[in-house]
């Protein structure tokens, strides 16, 4: 993507910003109207020009408060079932944020607590996936891009072994295995199967910032292989890659809602939304929001974790707009 | 031509074997064992549990497991079941018809809607029904499949009972309908984004403003010239998305209680039949691998540029 290699000089000079996951927040107000802006920049000044990413930032920060401190939104326990008083109470909508405002489920657990203590294991699972499968993925598409030749082939080959697949599938075959599934667990099953589409996409950027003039100087003056790839091409060939990794994000979120849903990712006594879809299922009939709650939730999150990637992808990648 | 496609068949046997093997070791090397799972909760002898594995070939090391097995499927043979007694190419042929059509019935829904939603939105632009569209391809792709197929099955079921919650017979195409439906719909947010994105570029391109200025109809326009170049990246994803639908019907079929492969899978899965699993994995790495040779073999039919020699 030629775009993106146009102003290199720039983005050597100092404020690439390469490790942070997302770039654009760590580089600081726009600059000057008349200064040659770097990809960066220009991104963080476009993105904070963008409603949807505004809004999407948001959500995924109150998410995220959640997920690290639950008590800050409820005082009532995820786990106290009083079935004798509360079994499938439904919700009384007009009070907000109390414990029996989203009703109590099939163990008279209040919902509403459910949902703010199962944010957790989303948050967890979405990030912790998307951070090993982004530094796993990178490192194995730069390799492959950089040293080309039978180091290419054999990485490449590894990847469309792994790429072949289903994702589901080998996540269902991994998970069955394990009696015990805490979170990690299940990142790291996801974060297996997960790193191919990274590692195509970090080797194709590769290859194109390779062929750079300021790569060939910096060879040319001598500096070290490892020097020339994290400090030139990392950070340049790096944006493609948070744009699939912040859209991945969601994705995963998804699969273990799925997964849990599913009875093989996460599960009791662990809190999470999929699992509380699970059980709530035998009550679609009669106590359909049992159900329906959790699941909402996951669709908002994930649809917070789309929103945000698309809003960086509009700004990282002005071809598309 | 001929000498592409013969390549490619070549490079597709080094990637079928390595999925095939990643899958038997997921199966045969992390812990879960069948015969222990065929005791039960019984008290059992380790000398009786001991000769079945002999029997079953279990005790060899595993790189002849694999070769054993490997073997087999190249003759056909998928492999026993170890409870039932039953092949597995029974099971899967009892179980594959069914989520094949299952499948081809939601990407015909996935075709037909989604490019028809892409090309509405994609000839004009940043227009009201460009942005709709665009609200509601996120709405679903933000929906996993088990919210949409609970949303549809409590609405359509038990709310307005038009249709019934489980499937019975899945010859009758009434019945798949909701499930097809369901299992489409995330791909069809994809389709319509994919189509609207690359009309709505190709529509500033060059030989489309000399297309206009020779004054060929707009049908002409729309149908032969933007529709053949804006259709290339859709192709790729409906490609390689056919294996991704058929895994996905593993969720919608048990919503929907229809008996395919998601069903036979879970069973398996459950009784750590290792045969079944590996021979439906493997029907499914290689239906994936057929479909993305087919979409490179579509790209020069769609791109006259490319040449296959």
């Amino acid at each position: 993507m030629p775009e993106k290699t146009a102003e290199p000089e720039k983005n050597l000079t100092g404020k690439t910003t390469a490790a942070v996951p997302v770039p654009a927040a760590a580089v600081e107000a726009g600059p000057a109207p008349d200064k040659a802006r770097s990809l960066w920049s220009d991104a963080w000044y476009d993105l904070r020009r963008q409603p949807m990413f505004l809004v999407s930032s948001l959500l995924i920060l109150l998410l995220v408060v959640m997920s690290f401190a639950p008590g800050l939104f409820t005082s009532a326990s995820p786990r106290d079932a009083d079935l004798a008083a509360h079994y499938l109470q439904p919700p009384n909508w007009s009070h907000f944020f109390a414990e029996d405002w989203l009703g109590y489920d099939g163990q008279g657990r209040s919902i509403y607590a459910r949902i703010i203590y199962g944010a957790r294991a989303s948050i967890m699972v979405g990030l912790g996936v998307t951070i090993l499968v982004t530094v796993f993925g990178t490192l194995m598409g730069m390799m492959a891009g950089y040293f080309g030749g039978w180091i290419d082939s054999l990485l490449s080959r590894l990847t469309d072994v792994f790429f072949g697949i289903p994702f589901l599938l080998g996540a269902l075959v991994i998970l069955t295995t394990f009696e015990n599934r805490t979170v990690w667990v299940v990142i790291l099953a996801l974060a297996f199967l997960g790193w191919t589409s990274i590692a195509r996409v970090a080797r194709g950027s590769v290859i194109t910032v390779k062929q750079s003039d300021y790569v060939v100087a910096a060879k040319a003056l001598g500096a070290s292989t490892s020097r020339i790839m994290f400090r030139h091409i990392l950070p340049n060939a790096l944006a493609p890659i948070i744009v699939v990794a912040t859209i991945a994000l969601g994705g995963y979120i998804a699969a273990e809602a799925t997964l849990s849903f599913l009875g093989v990712g996460l599960a009791e006594p662990t809190v999470s939304w999929g699992v509380d879809v699970a059980t709530g299922r035998s009550q679609l009939r009669n106590a359909p929001f049992t159900l329906i709650i959790p699941s909402v939730m996951v669709s908002i999150t994930v649809l917070s974790f789309l929103m945000f990637g698309d809003a960086v992808r509009n700004a990282l990648d002005p071809k598309l707009r | 031509m001929g000498r592409y496609v013969v390549r490619r068949l070549l490079q597709m046997i080094p990637v079928f074997i390595g999925s095939t093997l990643l899958i038997f070791l997921m199966m045969y090397v992390l812990p879960g064992d069948p015969v222990r799972a065929l005791m039960g909760d019984q008290a059992f002898d380790p000398a009786v549990v001991a000769n079945i594995r002999k029997d079953l070939g279990l005790d060899l090391p595993l790189w002849q497991q694999y070769a054993n097995y490997l073997g087999g499927l190249v003759q056909g043979d998928f492999g026993t079941e170890i409870v039932s007694q039953r092949p597995v190419a029974d099971i899967i042929a009892d179980a594959f018809p069914v989520t094949v059509r299952l499948t081809l019935f939601a990407f015909a829904f996935t075709v037909l809607v989604g490019v028809g939603l892409g090309i509405v939105a994609g000839l004009r632009p940043n227009t009201m029904q460009d942005r709709g569209l665009l609200a509601l391809t996120l709405v679903l792709i933000s929906m996993p499949s088990f919210v949409l197929g609970f949303l549809m099955q409590y609405l359509f079921a038990f709310q307005w009972q038009l249709i019934q919650p489980n499937v019975r017979d899945s010859e009758n195409f009434g019945e798949l309908l909701l499930p097809a439906i369901v299992l489409g719909s995330l791909s069809l947010a994809y389709v319509a984004r994919l189509t609207r994105t690359s009309m709505a570029e190709n529509l500033r391109a060059d030989y489309m403003r000399t297309a206009v200025a020779k004054g060929l109809p707009k049908r002409r326009i729309v149908g032969v010239h933007l529709m053949r170049n804006s259709l290339i990246p859709v192709v790729t994803f409906l490609g390689t998305d056919i294996g991704n639908l058929m895994t996905g019907a593993i969720v919608t079929e048990g919503i929907f209680n229809v008996k395919g492969v998601g069903n036979a899978i879970f069973e398996a899965l459950i009784r750590r039949e290792g045969a079944t699993v590996v021979g439906i994995a493997s029907l499914i790495v290689l239906v994936y691998l057929a479909t993305s040779l087919l979409v490179d073999l579509l790209y020069a039919v769609l791109d006259p540029r490319i040449r296959y020699a």
